[in-house]
Formats: structure tokens, C-alpha cells, sequence
């Protein structure tokens, strides 16, 4: 099968004319799917959205204050990256709001050119802000610069992201931690359907800006179900799976991952919140995920940690003071093209470059692992893709995770 | 005639009030100036506008003087990739790394054997190798008749001239200082010793080129002698003679960078220093980066400036913004330099603040905006009007003072564009001036 087209317009693979289908033309939004893995769920699609076409599966990397880390919005474009997110919470709280939009909203605040996600900010409030207060009006929290107690609406969280301008906008959900059990998930998954519905009638922009739902439900099957029920329902343009990756067992997770890509409308986006260590996104993708995000790889490289095919490599110990190879002999980020383990080791003890190179590399490691991923489904041969990843990465007979052989298993996919 | 010189050494750090026998070493013999060729093109007022070529050994570049170095870090310009840094056009063809910022490294480097430009991924420049990092102080009180020290992330680090010389083999630059007792920079140093620093920075200087001349990795590349002295006059002059008549390549004019110094009495030094030094020499004025002393000193006939000003102003959050443009000329107009948009009824973006030589918000000088002032907060026109750098093409000063309450990376990073941009545009400007003989014009504009 030929290379995808970056745009959209008709498919070329004539031989599947059910695939093309644009969600709605009501939405600022349309995803063409190019290649399905005839084995697991897999997909590989173009997501053409206000700000170019996006090829998913992809990782979105996060730029939590309008700025990815050290890395320039030049930088991050010839990473060839499609899109990137921002923090609502953050942004709202610092510049705020009407400077953004002053500013001609979030891409011209930053100066970047390509698709913006933006979040709800209720996952912050609750993770990072202490006594926040959930009610049926919204989350109440006291700002940690003035002291000021804030209410969040689901009506202000879009409000917010409406100023931001983000080509897609994320719903207020209520957030539980996934460990947790007992009604407080149900009630949670239940006040976020009526979230969903008071952020869809909010959206002042609905034909510049997407909202998703996030389906919650913890880690119970049934109130998952429902909670797709629901709001499979409403007319979204498309779909996150939310209240996951929050420390609960591997297990638990992909089952609620596989049980909810089962029920989402094939033709609409899929994103996975918060995920974005390799062995979880090529299993994610295997079930039938789209779109990823996490803080991770950008995160890790700033304390010297550089993602490679079999692992990572922690900079800064002392074994790679004397070792003059790239990070990744392979990669052909500009990192890897120019230095060394060795000078990188050198440079963190002197500058912040240090951590703006293994930004640099870390990024390109997560956009070309998710663009081999993507170039195997539509050349219908991910499943062996997915085999010399897994044995790349757990080499020499190390035992691969119990809960990837299981979820791999789930889609027919077998590891050797 | 090596005997003569170690002889010399000893007698010299053994005795430290002896007045220094003039070194009788044949140049030809021990040559270490490289191929290295200063080519004036104009002197005027002290002023000299000329061409540096032929640095190090198989190089074609050339550095336009008066000129500055690009200031490193660990052979890195502070918080640039080489792809953020080559966003910048015309940048020196010389590299500034610090011995300071190396040492650690020494092992790492004599293993990898190739110098430090291949080591830190560098291609298309040269390197010039000073002792000290510029923009940063060190506890004084660590010199030795035979040692001086630097400071890395591990601690204090002594170097002998052997350690020294060992160094620059693993670092292969271009062009380095010798090792040079520089610690007379302090108010109150007495006249014992300064001239102590003179003698000792004389003895370190030949044992340099007598280990250069064996070194086989520092084949081709030159040394400059440093000429110390503090604030005594005769000592300059001494220390100034006795350098010229070694085969060095350039000077370094170190001991200025103290506030403590009357800038009157530092260009009447400077001044008589360079009046003793070869015409066809370059002269480098150690630790100094205020365009207005950098004119001053021009004025005083010094050629090349270490360029770590605009990291200094980067790292208090703020931008260069002061104004260089010195031609009314309407056949150049369309050519000048960016100005500073300040006349359009909003408060002036410069502040006048005092200044004591510190590296924080308040001791910034008044050659630069502050941008983490909450007036830039919705200030949405580029850092300076006109400037053609990365960060003034892209972003405003909303988004720069963002960053820099939010403690974001990137602030450094747009910052450091701008500021080197602006030095370098600075830099520019002052040879047009002295070519065009615009020099009073630029200065009346700079000190505005
Ligand atoms: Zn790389
Ligand atoms: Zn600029």
C-alpha cells in the first residue's frame, strides 16, 4: 500500500471506500482511516484538523506552559511534530486567559503554527492543587499564587480553552484516582456525562475548536460501559479514555483500554490520557488507540535520562564519561548526528543545553517509534512489528510484562 | 638555551624582588605565534580596524577586529543547540572556551584524542583557549609561585604549567593565553604584590612555550602572552615590555575587569600598555563587556573582547536594548542596525539602575530592558523593533517575560539569541563607525 497522503481528500485504497468517512461536517475535524491491522485493532489514519493533518497513531508531546521545555517551536516543527499540548490549569492561571487571547489565543502566544490539545485543567486541580473541592458546579480550589478561592465550571474550563484556542479542547471531567472504588466512581463517571453536556452547550467556537468527552469510569467494567453508553450518545467529534494511568495495576489498565476502544464508534478519534512509555503505547496502539500524550519523555530527559529502543541510558552515571557514541547510533535526531554520550555527560555538569539536546532526542525517539508503528499497519505488518519491538526491548531473555503478553494476546497478537 | 629558560624560572620564583632579566631567546628558534597574521586596515585614534588571519593551522578564517569571541561554556554557548545558535548570522569565526570549564575533563579528553571542537560536536570555527570563565568570580587567595587555580562542578582544581600545558594539548585550540597569575584585579593589592604577579605570569609564560615547542598537539597553534600588572603603572609597563619580547602571537590584557578601577585610570593603562606592544599584534582585553568601556578601550587600542556580556544580561532575564545605529547617512539608512522602539508615547523600556558588577536583576546595566517587569506582561511588540535575531522575528515580550516568571527554559534560550544578536550587531556598528569614521556619532548614541 502506497504512503498516505498528508492531506486529506478521497483514499487512495479504493478497495475500502467504508473507511472514508469524515466524522461530521459540522465538526473542525476529519479522520480518514487509512490502514486497519487485519489481526489486532490497530489503525493508522490521517486526522486533519484546523492546523494541518495529523498521522495517528501519534504521540503529542506536552508543552505545559505554552513552551516545550528548552525546545523552540522551530525545533519541535522540524521534529516534524503535528501537534502538541497545553496545560489549561497553567495557562489560566498564568498568563490567563485574556492575554492569550490578546494574543491572538494559545498558537500565537507561542508562535506555533501546527494543531494545539489543550486539557480541562480539572486533572491538575486535583493532582496538584491541595484541597480542591468537587461539587456539582465545578471544582473549588484555592489558587496557589494569590490564595483566592476558585471555582472551575465545566462553562469557565471551556471558556478558558475557548481564549486558548486549541484545535481541540478537552471536556471538565471529575477526576477520581483510579485506585479508587466505591460509589464516589459512579457518581464521578455520572457528573461527568452532565459536565459533558454543560461543556458542549459552552463552546462558543464548535466550528474552529473540537471538544472531546472523556470516558471515565474507573476501573469498573459495567460503569465503564455506561459511561460509553452515554456518551457515545452526544455528537462529539471525538473521544478520550480518562481515569487511567493513575497507578493502577497494568492489568486493570489495558482491560479498560481494550474494553473501551470495543465500544467507540470506529469512525472518531481515540486518545489515551496520559500514556506515553514505549512498551504501553505500542501495546495501546495494538488496542486500538490513536492518540497519546505524556509528560514523561520530556520530563526524564531533563534529569539526563535519553530513551532508546532497548531502554534508556541515564546520562549523567559515570560509565558514559568516557563513551563517544551517540545516545542511539540509530536515531538520526540532531542530537544523535552531532554529540556524543560522552560530551552530553560533560555538558550537564555546565549548561542547560545538556537538557535541551536529550529533550531534543526524546522527542524524536517517541514521533519515529509512533511513525514505524503507523508505516507497519498500513504496510500489514505490525504484528511482527510489534514482536522485534518487544524483543529489542526486553533483550536476552529478559521476561517481557505479564500484563503485554495478556493485552497482545487480547488482539491475536503473539510475542516469541 | 632551555636551560636558560628554566634557569630564568627558578631564579624568578625563588626571588620574588629581583627585577626580571629580559628573556634573550631567539624567535625564530621558538616560534609560537602560528601562522597567525593581523592585518590593519585603518588606525585612528587608537582605534584599529583590521583583519585577523591565518589563525591556528589549517584554517581560512579570519576575525574582523575590533571583535569579540563567542563566549562557551563547556564549548557550548549558554542554553544554545548548534541548531538555535546557527539561527544567528555572522557569528565570530573564533570560540572562546575556558580552561575553567574543561579541567575536569582532562582525562575524558586526552583519552578521546581528537581536541575539544570535535569533543563538543563543533565544525566551522576556531578555538581560542583562556584560564578563567569571564562571567564568573573565584575565591581569590589559591595562587602559587608555581599553581594557579580554576573552579569546576567537582571543586577547586590546581594547575601547575605542566597540568596546564598537558590541558591545552587535550584541548588542541587554536589560540590560548599562557597561564598567568591574575589575581591583582583586587582593590588594595600592594605594589609587593603585583610585581610578584608580574614575575610569576612572566615565568609561567616561558615555561608555556618552551612545553608548547614540544607538544606536538599544539603544533600550529599560538600562544598569547598575558600582561598583568594591577594598577601600578610601571609594573604594566614592565610586565607589557618583557611579554613583547617573547615570541607570542597576541596579548591578553588581563586585571582590568574590577570595578575598583577608575575607568579614567584603566584607559590611561590600558593606553600606555598597548602603546608598548607590536603594532601587528592583537590585543585582547580580558573580562570586560560594556559596550561603553568596550568602545572606550577600542579608543585605547585594544582589538578583541571575550563575549560574555550578553550571557551575563540573559542569565538577570534581560535584553539588550541599547542603540548603535551612528549613521544619519541616507545611503546606509536602509542598512542600519535595529533600534529600539521607544519613542511612541509608551514609558521608556530602559532603566537606569545602579550597578555593582553582580549577576542579578538589580545590578543590570543600562544597556538593557528587565522583561520580568510586570509592564511587559501585555507588551506585544518584539524585544528591540527591526532586530532580524530568532526571538525578535517570533515572539514578543509578553511571551519572553512569561517565561520568565513561569521559570520556563526557553526563556534562556530566546534571550541568549537576542542579547548575542545585539552584541554582535553592537560589535558590527563599531567597525563601521571606525571605518567611516563615525566613531563619535556610535558613542554618542551608546552613551544616550
Ligand atoms: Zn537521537
Ligand atoms: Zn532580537
Amino acid at each position: 500500500m502506497a504512503a498516505p497522503a498528508a492531506e486529506s481528500g478521497p483514499c487512495e485504497c479504493k478497495s475500502d471506500m467504508a473507511s472514508v468517512k469524515a466524522v461530521s461536517s459540522a465538526f473542525p475535524l476529519a479522520l480518514r482511516i487509512v490502514a486497519e491491522c487485519p489481526v489486532s485493532k490497530a489503525r493508522a489514519c490521517v486526522l486533519t484538523l484546523p492546523h494541518g493533518s495529523v498521522n495517528t497513531p501519534v504521540f503529542m508531546p506536552v508543552g505545559t506552559q505554552g513552551t516545550m521545555k528548552g525546545i523552540t517551536a522551530e525545533q519541535l516543527e522540524q521534529l516534524d511534530c503535528r501537534i502538541c499540548l497545553g496545560n489549561t490549569y497553567h495557562l489560566g492561571m498564568r498568563p490567563g486567559p485574556e492575554l492569550i487571547e490578546k494574543a491572538n489565543g494559545l498558537h500565537g502566544f507561542m508562535n506555533w503554527k501546527r494543531n494545539l490539545l489543550t486539557d480541562s485543567g480539572g486533572f491538575q486541580m486535583v493532582s496538584l492543587v491541595e484541597l480542591s473541592e468537587v461539587t456539582e458546579e465545578g471544582v473549588l480550589f484555592r489558587s496557589p499564587y494569590d490564595g483566592k478561592e476558585i471555582l472551575l465550571t465545566p462553562e469557565q474550563s471551556v471558556g478558558i480553552q475557548n481564549s486558548l484556542g486549541s484545535d481541540i479542547m478537552m471536556q471538565l471531567d471529575d477526576v477520581v484516582s483510579s485506585t479508587v472504588t466505591g460509589p464516589r466512581v459512579e457518581e464521578a463517571m455520572r457528573r461527568s456525562v452532565r459536565w459533558l453536556d454543560r461543556c458542549i452547550s459552552a463552546n462558543k467556537n464548535p466550528h474552529r475548536q473540537n471538544l472531546f468527552a472523556i470516558i471515565q469510569g474507573g476501573l469498573n467494567a459495567e460503569l465503564r460501559r455506561a459511561c460509553l453508553d452515554e456518551m457515545t450518545k452526544r455528537d462529539v467529534p471525538g473521544f478520550a479514555i480518562g481515569g487511567l494511568s493513575g497507578g493502577e495495576e497494568k492489568d486493570d489498565f489495558w482491560k479498560m483500554v481494550t474494553l473501551s476502544t470495543d465500544h467507540l464508534p470506529r469512525e472518531k478519534p481515540r486518545y489515551l490520557m496520559g500514556v506515553g512509555y514505549a512498551v504501553d503505547l505500542v501495546v495501546c496502539v495494538a488496542l486500538g488507540c490513536d492518540m497519546f500524550d505524556c509528560v514523561f519523555p520530556t520530563r526524564t530527559a531533563r534529569f539526563g535520562s535519553a530513551l532508546v529502543p532497548w531502554g534508556s541510558l541515564q546520562i549523567k552515571q559515570k560509565q558514559y564519561a568516557k563513551d563517544f557514541q551517540p545516545i542511539d547510533p540509530e536515531c538520526e535526531c540532531p542530537t544523535c548526528e552531532r554529540h556524543s554520550r560522552a560530551y552530553l555527560h560533560a555538558l550537564f555538569k555546565s549548561d542547560t543545553a545538556a537538557m535541551h539536546h536529550i529533550t531534543i532526542h526524546n522527542i524524536s525517539y517517541q514521533l519515529t517509534l509512533m511513525r514505524s508503528v503507523r508505516r507497519s499497519i498500513v504496510e500489514q505488518r505490525f504484528p511482527e512489528f510489534v514482536r522485534s519491538f518487544m524483543r529489542r526491548m526486553f533483550p536476552c531473555g529478559e521476561p517481557y510484562p505479564s500484563w503485554a503478553v495478556e493485552a497482545l494476546a487480547s488482539v491475536d497478537i503473539a510475542l516469541d | 638555551m632551555c636551560d636558560s629558560i628554566s634557569g630564568f624560572a627558578v631564579n624568578s620564583a625563588t626571588c620574588s624582588t629581583c627585577v626580571h632579566v629580559p628573556c634573550t631567546i631567539p624567535l625564530t628558534t621558538l616560534d609560537c605565534t602560528g601562522a597567525m597574521k593581523l592585518e590593519l586596515s585603518k588606525v585612528v585614534r587608537g582605534c584599529r580596524l583590521g583583519l585577523l588571519t591565518s589563525i591556528g593551522q589549517t584554517s581560512q578564517h579570519s576575525l574582523e577586529v575590533p571583535g569579540c569571541l563567542l563566549y562557551t561554556r563547556c564549548a557550548t554557548v549558554p542554553h544554545l543547540t548548534q541548531d538555535t545558535l546557527h539561527t544567528l548570522h555572522n557569528l565570530p569565526a573564533v570560540t572562546q572556551v575556558t580552561l575553567e570549564s574543561l579541567a575536569e575533563h582532562q582525562e575524558i579528553l586526552e583519552e578521546f584524542k581528537h581536541g575539544v571542537r570535535k569533543f563538543a560536536g563543533l565544525h566551522d570555527t576556531l578555538l581560542f583557549c583562556t584560564l578563567h570563565d569571564p562571567a564568573t568570580t573565584h575565591p581569590a587567595g589559591h595562587v602559587t609561585n608555581k599553581t594557579v587555580s580554576v573552579w569546576g562542578s567537582g571543586g577547586r582544581i590546581e594547575l601547575s604549567v605542566a597540568k596546564f600545558m598537558a590541558m591545552q594539548a587535550a584541548i588542541r585550540p587554536d589560540c590560548y593565553e599562557s597561564m598567568a597569575d591574575g589575581e591583582t584585579w583586587q582593590a588594595n593589592t600592594s605594589r609587593k604584590r603585583v610585581r610578584k604577579a608580574v614575575e610569576r605570569t612572566l615565568s609561567h609564560l616561558d615555561e608555556c612555550l618552551e612545553l608548547h615547542h614540544k607538544t606536538q598537539e599544539l603544533k600550529g597553534s599560538a600562544i598569547f602572552g598575558v600582561v598583568e600588572g594591577g594598577d601600578i603603572l610601571e609594573e604594566r609597563l614592565r610586565s607589557a615590555r618583557e611579554t613583547a619580547k617573547r615570541p607570542v602571537a597576541g596579548f591578553v590584557l588581563d586585571g582590568f575587569q574590577s570595578t575598583s578601577m577608575e575607568q579614567e585610570l584603566r584607559e590611561q593603562l590600558i593606553t600606555a600598555v598597548t602603546a608598548e606592544l607590536p603594532q601587528e599584534k592583537p590585543r585582547l582585553l580580558r573580562g570586560v563587556g560594556h559596550p561603553d568601556e568596550v568602545i572606550a578601550y577600542v579608543e585605547a587600542g585594544v582589538d578583541l573582547f571575550e563575549g560574555f556580556f550578553p550571557f551575563q544580561v540573559t542569565e538577570r532575564g534581560c535584553a539588550l536594548c541599547f542603540d548603535y545605529t551612528a549613521t544619519p547617512d541616507p545611503e546606509t539608512a536602509g542598512t542600519s542596525p535595529p533600534t529600539v522602539l521607544e519613542s511612541n508615547g509608551v514609558e521608556p523600556a530602559v532603566e537606569v539602575l545602579k550597578e555593582n558588577g553582580e549577576d542579578s536583576p538589580e545590578n543590570m546595566s543600562r544597556f538593557e530592558m528587565n522583561l520580568r517587569d510586570t509592564r511587559y506582561r501585555d507588551d506585544f511588540r518584539p524585544l528591540v523593533d527591526g532586530c532580524s535575531c530568532y526571538c525578535c522575528k517570533n515572539h514578543k515580550r509578553a511571551y519572553i517575560h512569561h517565561l520568565l516568571v513561569t521559570n520556563e527554559l526557553l526563556a534562556g534560550v530566546l534571550l541568549m539569541l537576542h542579547n548575542t544578536a545585539h552584541y554582535l550587531g553592537f560589535f558590527h556598528a563599531l567597525r563601521e563607525a571606525v571605518a567611516n569614521d563615525r566613531l563619535k556619532d556610535l558613542k554618542s548614541k551608546v552613551l544616550q
